[in-house]
This record gives C-alpha cells, sequence and structure tokens, in this order.
C-alpha cells in the first residue's frame, strides 16, 4: 500500500487557462471594448512614434554627414525617456480604470475558479497585445514623419539599422506595456471573489 | 494483490486517508474528473458547519457577523437560508460557499475543512465543486451563451469538444439551446438566470449556491427560475443553497434556516411551515 499513499495530488495541475485560450479571451476583451483598447493603444503609439522618430531623425542626419552634437543627443534622450514615462502613465491609467470597470466580471471568473494568476495573465496578455499593436503603428508612423523631408537621402540611409530600431521600438513599446499594466493586474487578482456577489453596480 | 484489482475504490479512499495527515483532503484524479465514487460521495453530509464565528473591523469597531453557527446540510437537499441584512446571511452563505473563512470554528465542505486550504486548493474547489448563481446574474459581457458556460470547463481543463457537447446539453437543459450564440446584452433576464444556472452546472459541483436568483426578476419569471432550479435538483441530486426573501422559493425548499443576529434562529422542514405564497402567515 505504500506506493498508494504516494504524493498528494497537486492542486496546481488540475486548474489551468491554457495560453490560447487566455490569448483568445484578452483578444475578445480588446475588441468587445475597441474604443476604449484605442485610446490605450495610442498611448503607446504616440510614445513609440516618437521614439521612433528620433532614431529615425538621427539616422537620416548621419546620412547627409551631419554629426549631432552631445547636448542635441542628451536633449534627445531626456525627451524619450520624458515621452515613454508618460505613455507608460497613461496605460497604467487606463489599465486601472479598466480594472475598477470589469471588478464583478474578476469576481466572477474566480467565483468559476480561476487562480489570481489567470487574473493577471489576462490583463498582462492584453496589455500585451494593445503595447505590440500600438507600438507597431507608432514605429512606421514615428519613421514616416522624420523621413518625409528627407527624399534626397533617402538612398543613402542605413535601412538596415533603420529595421533593427523599429523592431528595438516594438520590443520597448511591448514591454513597456506589459510592466505598466502589472499594478493593476496584480489590484485585479487580490479582489475577493465574494465581491461578485454584491448586488449594487 | 486484490486491492490493486479494485484500484479505482482503494486509491480513492487512500489518497483520503492520506491527504488528511498532512495536506487537506482534495479527492485524487478519479473523482476530480468528474466520476463519482463511493469512497466521496456515501458521506451524507455535503455542508458541516460547526460553531462558526466571525467577526472584522470596520473603523475600529468589532463587528461580530456570526456568533456561532452550527449547520448540517445533506447532499441533495434544497436549502433556502432568509434573513434580514445585517442579520449574517450573506457571511454564512459565503462561508458556506468556499468564498469566506471562519474566524473560529469549522466548515466542512464534502468532508473538507475549508480552514485548510490554500489559494490554489479554494480555486479547485470553486471551480469543482460549487457552482455560483449571483442576483445580477454576472455572465461575462463579452462572451456568447456558450463561451459563458465552457469558462469553467476551460478552467477544470476539459478538452475543446468535451466543452462543446457538455456547453450545448446544459444549455437544452436549461431550455435556451436556439440562443447559444447570443450575448448576455442580447438576453432576457430570465434568459441571462438560465444561462448562469447552466454556467453553475459546468464542472458536475456538488453544491449550487444561488445569491437572491430571483431578486431582479420579476414574479413569472422569477417562478420559472425556481421550477428550473427545483427540476435540476430533482434530476440531478445537486444540493441547492439560496439566500433568498422570495416566499416562491421556500415552497419548493426542503428545510427554511432563519438566520437573525448572527445566529441560527430555527430551521423548519417545509411540511412544518404554513406558507401561502405572498404572505409570511405562520412564520414565527
Amino acid at each position: 500500500m505504500a506506493t498508494m499513499s504516494a504524493a498528494p495530488v497537486k492542486i496546481e495541475r488540475q486548474i489551468s487557462l491554457p495560453f490560447s485560450q487566455a490569448l483568445r479571451i484578452a483578444f475578445r476583451n480588446i475588441t468587445v471594448r475597441l474604443g476604449r483598447a484605442m485610446i490605450t493603444g495610442a498611448g503607446t503609439m504616440l510614445g513609440i512614434a516618437f521614439l521612433m522618430s528620433v532614431f529615425a531623425n538621427g539616422l537620416a542626419q548621419q546620412a547627409s554627414g551631419v554629426t549631432i552634437t552631445e547636448q542635441v543627443a542628451q536633449k534627445n534622450t531626456w525627451l524619450v525617456i520624458m515621452s515613454l514615462l508618460v505613455s507608460a502613465v497613461g496605460i497604467t491609467n487606463s489599465m486601472l480604470m479598466s480594472v475598477t470597470e470589469r471588478y464583478k466580471e474578476i469576481g466572477t471568473m474566480k467565483c468559476l475558479g480561476a487562480l489570481d494568476n489567470f487574473i493577471v495573465k489576462l490583463f498582462l496578455l492584453e496589455s500585451g497585445v494593445l503595447g505590440f499593436f500600438g507600438s507597431l503603428i507608432g514605429c512606421f508612423i514615428g519613421a514616416f514623419f522624420a523621413l518625409i523631408s528627407k527624399f534626397g537621402i533617402l538612398g543613402k540611409l542605413n535601412w538596415g539599422l533603420l529595421f533593427a530600431y523599429m523592431a528595438m521600438c516594438l520590443l520597448i513599446g511591448t514591454l513597456l506595456s506589459i510592466i505598466a499594466a502589472v499594478g493593476p493586474a496584480m489590484r485585479a487578482a487580490k479582489m475577493a471573489p465574494a465581491d461578485a456577489m454584491r448586488s449594487e453596480i | 494483490m486484490a486491492t490493486e484489482i479494485t484500484s479505482g475504490a482503494v486509491s480513492a479512499t487512500d489518497g483520503n486517508g492520506a491527504a488528511t495527515q498532512n495536506t487537506p483532503a482534495v479527492p485524487p484524479n478519479g473523482a476530480a474528473n468528474g466520476t463519482p465514487n463511493d469512497a466521496y460521495t456515501g458521506q451524507e453530509y455535503i455542508v458541516r458547519a460547526k460553531g462558526v464565528t466571525k467577526s472584522y473591523e470596520v473603523g475600529g469597531q468589532p463587528v461580530h457577523a456570526l456568533r456561532g453557527v452550527d449547520i448540517d446540510i445533506r447532499r441533495g437537499e434544497y436549502i433556502s437560508i432568509m434573513g434580514p441584512s445585517g442579520s449574517g446571511k450573506s457571511t454564512l452563505f459565503n462561508m458556506i460557499g468556499g468564498l469566506d473563512k471562519p474566524t473560529t470554528g469549522t466548515v466542512f465542505i464534502d468532508e473538507v475543512d475549508m480552514a485548510q486550504l490554500d489559494a490554489y486548493e479554494l480555486a479547485w474547489l470553486r471551480c469543482r465543486k460549487i457552482g455560483y448563481i449571483f442576483q445580477t446574474f454576472n455572465l461575462i459581457p463579452v462572451m456568447t451563451a456558450l463561451e459563458n458556460i465552457t469558462l469553467p470547463m476551460i478552467f477544470a481543463g476539459a478538452s475543446l469538444d468535451e466543452q462543446m457537447e457538455k456547453g450545448k446539453r446544459l444549455l437544452e437543459q436549461v431550455g435556451i439551446g436556439h440562443r447559444m450564440h447570443n450575448k448576455p446584452s442580447q438576453l432576457s433576464g430570465g434568459q441571462q438566470q438560465r444561462v448562469a444556472i447552466a454556467r453553475s452546472l459546468a464542472n458536475e459541483p456538488a453544491i449550487v449556491l444561488a445569491d437572491e436568483p430571483t431578486g431582479n426578476l420579476d414574479q413569472k419569471t422569477g417562478k420559472e427560475i425556481i421550477e428550473l432550479l427545483k427540476k435540476l435538483n430533482k434530476e440531478s441530486g445537486v444540493t441547492i443553497i439560496t439566500a433568498t426573501h422570495d416566499d416562491k422559493m421556500l415552497d419548493v425548499s426542503d428545510r427554511i434556516v432563519w438566520v437573525s443576529d448572527g445566529r441560527i434562529d430555527k430551521i423548519k422542514r417545509r411540511d412544518e411551515v404554513d406558507i401561502t405564497v405572498g404572505t409570511m402567515a405562520g412564520v414565527h
């Protein structure tokens, strides 16, 4: 009988939210509240568009032979950091609103057996997806506006580096959105399931 | 070697015995997959609460929501809990439903001591053992009726085929198979509550907890919902526990529990209570 009383069953394995399902639910949440989602995404988009325009401008100046002074470079770095911070705060704010709006939904999910990490997963995925698409659009917008007036040097532009910067912006934007959503997501996950029972809206 | 031949039942009892010693008793795989086994369903009582008290502080003032409650609920019973707001009814209800832990005393749900459970195990219990029905229906607004019902099944790890098959069957069972692809906003209150009832049954729970399930419905729809709950109670033997103000609900209950001032005032069987729907005559 010794074999029978082996390790007790681990509960974690018995409740699960597969990644594909979580992604599907996150996408659904975005498409259903598209207006709100687009505003959240727009924050990331603007921040990333600015970052990308700074990168693209630098490349364009390099291509036309102008060297950037230390001072300008420093000012640019400062502006980029500020703009990214502003978009991160915007995302956090927007996700917090989203959590408050959905507190009953979250409580209900917990009553249905959702673990805290399912809720965190859903909110981070949602923010990550928004951040990804926001950054994608932001990359192109930033590069477009930085280069639109510089047709002459497009031939000499280091296109490889431009695409590398784009990939970097995409990564930064997505990560930024996910990190900015951690606070709200944790707050959502801490919600007591009994809150779902409360009748007031 | 004989024990190994009947390993299904033996391992289930064994798993329990072993589990109660170190970790809380949670049934091993056999029972978890929804195949009832004797070791687990043989117990007479699904809920056993002993000396339950609950106190918390509000603004530095201690509040005693429950002052010592004992209640045993049998498998397959239909129980209504009544009491004015502030009586501790909701606290008791949450306690039975695994949504809250007692300050002192013990609550056993299906032979599992609630106080011993950690967050994972509580979630497991809510997912598999307890179905919730809410006054405000609480369907996930962005999902269709069918998706709402399959959500707990996703948590429980059911396959897609299983989800679809069972989801459709449950919707048929509650009489809204034709609305399965509608969003909650496209359904009437009664229809939404039917979806919620189907969802509560998604993982074949042992208990369905219904918090004022007719509170947001008109008389006629409320009656239909009560009849549906009673039908499911009779057909599938699921224990139904409701918190209610609705006299129509008392009529189908096996037992009625009155809570006041943090204590159980009285518990009566349906046949001991003289209710003519619409009045409270005889209830004293």
